[in-house]
């Protein structure tokens, strides 16, 4: 594992008018590594994930991309979000297009890549996340868990650095979850540095090399997922894994 | 003589009219669209004075009856040497582009927040986002509003006969009075109007049939 950092975050804070949903989060991601966020709902999850794709601004702190502190007032963030790609709850898919056209429009319309490469390319994403025979079919006639492999190949064909995850499996029938998990475990063997919100505590077990516990928008807990799991530091840890487990 | 023989003898004129008619709706409808965009865009651009802008619009369109705005319009602009067909136009267009900036606006804001967010977490901007993936879903949406606003915007055409356009209700009215008749040509023009609404309704289905498909 290369020991470059690939995010880093600074005593971040967010609010939503009174509600202060993030407090001094500070966090590291490096090259290749998958780190799980776990957390009650509410607890600033998906705010976090939110602020280091600047969907959402942060009140103040730092928030370092690949080595670059990244301000909105300086940064083209479009850039920014060009290499940090984003799978959402919902999928969020674009209706009126067919599926081999979500992956390829940005590509095409963003990077300005020949749109003869951009169709092979979007092939071979289509081939490695298993949907091959859909490549013209629209979103309305695919299940949960086609419909987030779809959204997993359009955010790769940006060829991003690194991958978010905003509780990829939480909006699918329970036995769609396995496949959409089994396409990400594949990323993340590949080396894809992965940040993914999850309850999915199997996933987080198996595939991630940090787990972070965040309770009332402070990160709580950092550790392996051995430790984190099976000998807790911090009471708010233990009780919520009790809850949860 | 019977309707049908007056229906007839009177043809050639009452088509001219249709011309018109058909005219003036078609070209106030295509200038009210791109007003209409303008102002929905300024409505949704969460910047005060803009809101404030189409706002004001939208009220004194609403607030006012159409055959005022036509008579301003119609004096206003043939003091400055514009002709009175396209002071018409323009009054038609400046009223019906108020109620479609209403009508794109609904569309816009019913697009779930989803398909911006995931436009942005391309790297696509703004405005790339809005014209590759939000507009061609709200305009899809809005088409059965928009066609309805459209035939409201034919009939409407009837109060440039107000200013003297011989379209196709100035027309009837002519007849009716040269010919003491007026009962008679009042039911010929609402043929008209019925096959002009028949025939926009039939193209607006067939479009929304053709957009459907592609879902």
């Amino acid at each position: 594992m290369s020991d470059s950092v690939m995010i880093e975050v600074k005593k971040l804070n967010k609010s939503f008018g009174d509600l202060h949903v993030l407090k001094d989060i500070d966090m590291t991601v490096k090259e290749s590594e998958v780190v799980c966020l776990i957390g009650a709902s509410g607890s600033g999850k998906s705010t976090l994930l939110r602020c280091i794709n600047f969907l959402e601004f942060k009140d103040n702190g730092d928030i370092i991309i690949g080595g670059e502190r990244v301000e909105k007032e300086t940064h083209d963030l479009n850039e920014v979000r060009g290499k940090v790609g984003m799978v959402f709850q919902h999928f969020n898919l674009f209706p009126h297009k067919n599926v081999l056209e979500n992956v390829i429009e940005a590509p095409i319309h963003v990077k300005k890549v020949p749109k003869e490469q951009a169709i092979k390319e979007g092939r071979e994403l289509l081939k490695k996340v298993g949907l091959s025979d859909k490549e013209k079919v629209f979103p309305a006639k695919l299940s949960g868990g086609q419909k987030q492999r779809v959204a997993i190949a359009r955010a790769l064909a940006m060829k991003p650095d690194i991958m978010l995850f905003d509780e990829p499996t939480s909006a699918l029938d329970p036995e769609l979850v396995g496949e959409v998990l089994e396409t990400m475990k594949e990323l993340a063997k590949e080396g894809m540095t992965m940040v993914v919100v999850t309850h999915e505590m199997g996933f987080a077990k198996e595939v991630a090399d940090w787990v972070v516990y965040m309770n009332d928008g402070r990160i709580v807990e950092v550790g392996h997922p051995d430790e984190l799991f099976n000998s807790p530091k911090e009471e708010r840890t233990r009780s919520f894994l009790d809850s949860v487990l | 003589m019977d309707f049908w023989t007056k229906f007839i003898d009177s043809a050639p004129i009452f088509l001219k009219g249709m011309l018109l008619t058909f005219e003036l709706t078609i070209i106030s409808i295509l200038i009210a669209i791109f007003i209409g965009l303008f102002f929905a865009f300024l409505k949704i651009s969460n910047i005060k004075v803009f809101e404030w802008i189409a706002d004001i619009y939208i009220f004194l369109v609403r607030g006012t009856p159409l055959v005022v705005q036509i008579f301003i319009f119609y004096f206003g602009l043939t003091s400055l040497h514009i002709s009175d067909f396209m002071a018409v136009v323009l009054g038609l267009a400046f009223h019906n582009g108020a109620y479609i900036a209403e009508i794109f606006r609904g569309a816009i804001q019913s697009i779930d927040k989803g398909q911006m967010e995931a436009g942005r977490s391309l790297g696509m901007t703004v405005g790339l986002t809005m014209r590759r993936i939000i507009l061609p879903q709200a305009s899809r949406r809005a088409l059965p509003s928009l066609g309805n606003q459209f035939i409201i915007a034919l009939k409407d055409s009837s109060l440039a006969s107000f200013i003297g356009m011989y379209e196709l209700f100035n027309v009837a009215t002519t007849q009716g009075s040269l010919k003491y008749d007026y009962m008679s040509y009042l039911l010929i023009v609402a043929v008209y109007y019925l096959i002009l609404v028949l025939f926009f309704s039939i193209i607006v289905g067939l479009i929304e049939k053709r957009m459907a498909r592609t879902n």
